[in-house]
């Protein structure tokens, strides 16, 4: 331990960084990585929506008309249709993350299968649940 | 280890910036177990949230109150609130690099998921016995 005993005060010198985002041409396994994060914090946002609508329910008829007003007009239905592609995007994206975790899929191709899966995918789903919405209304 | 038995110096100067902590798995461990229970808690609530399309205050109602409807969002919302924090904090972990805006972006990410959490919580259980 006589080394660790004589080492130096640690200073916080800015340390060599490793090239970050900006040097590399953009790809869509980079894209996919931070929609990964937007759509994360876009569903964190949503929670708020899902709080006040049931808060909303549990007040009364009065609150429930406005949150429901307010979700069933346009802006509410582009809100909520913004939503429905996160909510798939990001579930999908953790779907890919336990074949990584699984240890497959990480090589060429596979991995921007996997990409294009997910993309499609939630597009698709949110297609097809707003197709149902609108058939059940 | 000092040496010296009347040294006035934690260990904590020689430990900060050094090493393990013995609870770096825990969040990304946690984020898993999260993510695997939100699969078919997310098909359950876009199920549910289907349901309620378009239903009136009355209906609506009905369609919450049910005990299967209210154990399957109080699991979703939970699951889901406790998965939001550690995204969150991953994601100040990862961008925020000012000491004392990282611990208070950390501070107020936690008051704001139990903020949530609990109303959304005490909004669905008071549903189901309203």
């Amino acid at each position: 331990m006589a080394e660790a005993q004589s080492r130096p005060e640690v200073t916080r010198h800015p340390r060599p960084l490793s090239p970050h985002l900006g040097v590399y041409r953009p790809m869509l396994t980079m894209m996919m990585s931070i929609a990964h994060r937007i759509t994360g914090i876009v569903l964190s946002a949503g929670t708020l929506l899902l709080a006040w609508y049931l808060v909303a329910a549990a007040s009364g008829p009065h609150a429930f008309e406005i949150a429901a007003g307010f979700l069933s007009s346009w802006l509410g239905l582009l809100i909520l249709f913004g939503f429905t592609w996160a909510l798939f995007h990001h579930l999908l994206g953790g779907v890919r993350h336990f074949i990584w975790d699984a240890g497959y899929g990480m090589d060429h191709p596979q991995r921007e299968y996997l990409a294009q899966a997910t993309l499609g995918g939630g597009i698709l789903l949110t297609v097809l649940v707003w197709i149902l919405a609108f058939l059940v209304r | 280890m000092s040496n010296h038995p009347n040294h006035m110096r934690t260990e904590l100067r020689r430990v900060r910036y050094l090493g393990s902590a013995r609870s770096g798995t825990t969040g990304s461990m946690h984020m898993r177990l999260t993510s695997l229970a939100l699969v078919p808690l997310t098909v359950g609530f876009v199920w549910l949230a289907l349901s309620l399309v378009g239903k009136p205050y009355r209906a609506a109602l009905a369609t919450l109150s049910q005990p299967v409807a209210s154990i399957f969002l109080l699991l979703f919302i939970l699951a889901g609130i406790y998965h939001m924090q550690l995204g969150i904090r991953n994601i100040v972990d990862d961008y925020v690099h000012d000491e004392h805006v990282k611990e208070w972006s950390l501070a107020a990410n936690l008051f704001a998921c139990f903020v949530v959490g609990i109303a959304s919580v005490y909004a669905v259980m008071r549903l189901s016995f309203l």
